[in-house]
């Protein structure tokens, strides 16, 4: 992205916070209304400052070993970012392990980079206060599969395992509201309050979900991570916090990402 | 029989019940038991969000484990169970304030760990249900509750129906989506009269 670009994002700026303070006066549906919205910004989602930042951390050296993320391995070899998106989650040989996007950058980042893990699991996710290193990142390269269809595979035993455990995640109910994932998506044209919910066993929906995360949120004027989707779904749902990048987190991915194969990846998208 | 075959009979053994095991990590069960192991070990406390809330009771864990379709057995005996568990209102009476019933359903809030533990939880009604008729943000994932007292009438009967239903969802439907408010002290006794109120009162916007 170059200057003019980011020139013409700055009026879109203005433009999403006026669309946010008067949606609540308007009868419109929220749906229709950031359907118009994403019309308007088609060539230009704020979340594009997040990518820029992303990759500008992606070639800059950092850490102890004063090392770039350039020789990261996100699994289609070191280096390469183009389309590794659609592939993730994916067993990974070097690690033993399934690991989704965030998960292997954060392997790349200690690996790499000899930065602690602590450090970046210690806050994660961008807040008004501060950005996030691994979520920009993690915008960046997303940004990279852009128009191409989701293909994950679970070929590896290991992967399969995931994708099975996910499934047994989106379907579990515990806390003191008895909530799943599936209590909100497993059913078609429903919505809480005025917010449509996406049926994630559909594969439509499922496609639809998943191909716009992650992405900037207009309300929170921050660009959202799919860790940190996960990780609100589950404060809705009562539960309490999952680690970041863990095993559970990855596999409830596993389960996701499978759901919307053969779906065009479509983000960094941009929600209200 | 000599000594060599006996050992070489308990080596086969061994190896057999080896991959028996092995085979069984892959199987429904053995996948349920490691996910179970995974939640346990992959959550942790946020604020009042305790990790000991991904430990499950008997419902939830077979209403998880049949993705809310239980066999018939299983769903008589937990409705039966969780029926028997309704704590009544001590002076028989159902019905609270509906004014104080409507703030309560529009209250979205609770029990999240983004919530204080001094701040009461909403009923959480309208995100799931059509109540009054004047408010158009609504949720669908429930039936429309639009005229239920209407409908279904003021009865003594029928505020002790109510007053259940809201206690506690499960015991007519083991593996409804509706909390068990009453069940799991999310609402006092005096919060799930008003909703009864709310419901039932002819006064109410409900019903209007």
């Amino acid at each position: 992205m170059n200057t003019s670009n980011v020139k013409k994002l700055i009026p879109l700026l203005v433009l999403a916070t006026s669309c946010a303070a008067t949606a609540a006066e308007n009868e419109i549906s929220d749906s229709d209304r950031i359907a118009q919205y994403r019309e308007m910004i088609s060539d230009g989602n704020p979340a594009d400052f997040d990518e820029m930042r992303g990759e500008e951390l992606w070639k800059t050296v950092a850490g102890p070993k004063q090392a770039t993320l350039e020789k990261c391995d996100l699994g289609k070899g070191a280096g390469v970012v183009k389309g590794v998106y659609t592939e993730l989650p994916r067993y990974f040989k070097d690690t033993g392990k399934v690991q989704d996007l965030e998960s292997r950058l954060l392997t790349c980042m200690t690996t790499l980079q000899g930065i602690p893990e602590e450090e970046i699991t210690a806050k994660p996710f961008a807040s008004d206060k501060k950005a996030s290193d691994i979520s920009s990142l993690a915008t960046y390269v997303v940004g990279q599969s852009k128009g191409i269809k989701m293909a994950v595979s679970t070929k590896h035993p290991q992967a399969k395992e995931a994708y099975e455990i996910g499934k047994r995640i989106f379907n579990y109910r515990a806390g003191p509201y008895d909530f799943a994932c599936s209590t909100c998506h497993a059913t078609s044209n429903v919505r809480i309050r005025m917010q449509d919910l996406p049926n994630l066993n559909n594969k439509k929906d499922a496609q639809t979900a998943y191909a716009g995360w992650p992405a900037y949120r207009v309300s929170q004027g921050l660009t959202r991570s799919f860790q940190w989707r996960l990780n609100d779904c589950f404060r809705q749902q009562r539960f309490p916090e999952p680690k970041f990048a863990s095993e559970a987190t990855v596999a409830l991915t596993m389960f996701l990402a499978v759901s919307a194969n053969g779906g065009e990846y479509a983000g960094p998208g941009l929600k209200r | 029989m000599n000594a060599k075959l006996i050992i070489g009979l308990a080596v086969s053994a061994a190896l057999a019940s080896i991959s028996l095991s092995a085979q069984a990590g892959n199987t429904a069960g053995g996948l349920d038991a490691k996910t179970a192991e995974i939640v346990k070990r992959d959550f942790r406390d946020k604020g009042i969000a305790k990790a000991t809330r991904v430990n499950q009771d008997e419902l939830q864990a077979m209403c998880s484990k049949y993705v809310d379709k239980l066999p018939a057995k299983i769903k008589t005996r937990l409705e039966a169970e969780q029926t028997d568990a309704i704590k009544w209102p001590a002076d028989g009476k159902y019905m609270g304030d509906w004014k104080a019933g409507e703030k309560l359903a529009q209250s979205g809030r609770g029990m999240t760990w983004s919530d204080k533990a001094e701040e009461p939880a909403g009923g959480n009604c309208y995100n799931c249900h059509q109540l009054s008729s004047k408010e158009i943000a609504f949720g669908t994932i429930g039936p429309s509750l639009l005229n239920f007292g209407k409908i279904r009438g003021n009865t003594e009967a029928n505020q002790r129906y109510t007053y259940s239903r809201i206690y506690n969802a499960k015991a007519v439907n083991a593996c409804a989506n509706m909390p068990r408010f009453g069940h799991m002290g999310i609402l006092s006794e005096a919060q799930i009269k008003d909703l009864v109120a709310l419901l039932l009162d002819p006064e109410s916007p409900v019903n209007k």
